[in-house]
């Protein structure tokens, strides 16, 4: 009775990674026909279409989303890539229909500014706070004066004999 | 720099940073309520702008389809409306759709649609548009900059854009939005 319990147990966690293993990585393309013939061309287009979001589900690349408008989109990729259009042209394609609302990655503009400034201003500000306190830090604390020795002393034997 | 006035201006700074984040929000919020701001509103590039090429397919027993050229031609403004039989605002649009056909001329494109489904719901209850063209595959629209369906267009004699809306037409977006353009281009 323990060791079927046993002999389950382990099969279901064979089972279970047999299956994780053979889920394999969750492919964009919802369907093979879809890819270009030529391997270049293809990663080419999913390059692209990584930098595309898609205007269904607005944090997905068209790429990785399933959407109608996705498919039509990287069809549209693939129909400019497999007639050799470059990169650029393509994005422009895309831009000029869809904004720059349409690239994941924002250009930079006077609009952009202060977000693609802002891990070199956010390293900036913590190293001169942390190197304005690291320099506090080493200043040693003004010693006592007499009047605040005395009533030191005078504390602490009241607090001893009580 | 003395101990007090380190402390208040410590005090003072992220007060003062509350203070303008809440009134950023504020004003969002505001112009939510009022319509002026829009945070899912995509931007289309389209607007002030000629209208794409295309030319569309009739749908049955609606008459003939249309194109640039027929859209070009126009001398009086024209409300452009991408639908589809299997979308629930365009559904819902519709009795509204009906009452701002009497007001200005409504085209209609059926989005990747089957040809017999979007002409049953054309005609379901009267069609409110003067002339409907089909597109099936979904390109015309991707041409449009179109990202899902409702989505109207205003456009003005010559061909150009004047208006993009991205959600269903209300009798309110009527007349704050579009009649206002029309009017300024008489």
């Amino acid at each position: 009775m323990d060791g079927l319990t046993r002999f389950t147990r382990q099969a279901r966690i064979i089972v279970a990674i047999v299956l994780f293993a053979m889920a394999g990585p969750a492919w964009a393309v919802d369907d093979p026909s879809e890819m270009l013939p030529d391997k270049k061309q293809e990663q080419r287009a999913e390059a692209i279409g990584a930098q595309l979001r898609c205007l269904v589900c607005q944090n997905e690349s068209i790429e990785d989303s399933s959407a109608d408008l996705a498919r039509d989109l990287r069809h549209v990729v693939r129909e400019h890539v497999a007639q050799g259009e470059s990169d650029q042209q393509i994005m422009q394609w895309m831009t000029a229909r869809y904004g720059d609302f349409v690239r994941l990655q924002p250009r930079l503009t006077l609009g952009t500014f202060l977000l693609w400034a802002m891990p070199v201003l956010a390293v900036l500000v913590g190293a001169t706070i942390a190197a304005l306190t690291l320099r506090r830090r080493q200043t040693a604390p003004t010693p006592l004066t007499d009047e605040e020795r005395r009533r030191l002393a005078e504390l602490s034997n009241a607090t001893g004999n009580s | 720099m003395n101990d007090l006035t380190r402390r208040r201006l410590l005090t003072a700074i992220p007060i003062a940073g509350a203070g303008v984040l809440g009134l950023g929000f504020w004003k969002m919020l505001g112009g939510m309520g009022r319509g002026s701001f829009d945070p899912h509103a995509i931007n289309a590039p389209i607007l002030d702008r000629p209208l794409p090429d295309f030319t569309l397919p009739g749908l049955p027993d609606q008459g003939e389809g249309f194109g640039a050229a027929d859209l070009r031609a126009q001398t009086a403004p024209v409300l452009l409306n991408f639908f589809a039989s299997w979308c629930i605002p365009c559904v819902a649009e519709m009795p509204e759709l009906r009452r701002i056909a009497a007001r200005v001329p409504l085209w209609g494109i059926a989005y990747k649609d089957k040809p017999e489904n979007a002409a049953r719901f054309v005609a379901r209850d009267g069609s409110p548009f003067t002339r409907v063209g089909l597109d099936q595959s979904g390109m015309t629209a991707i041409e449009w900059g179109v990202s899902g369906v409702p989505e109207t267009f205003l456009i003005l004699p010559g061909g150009k854009i004047a208006w993009h809306g991205t959600a269903e037409i209300t009798e309110e977006t009527f007349n704050r939005k579009i009649a206002p353009r029309m009017k300024a281009a008489r």
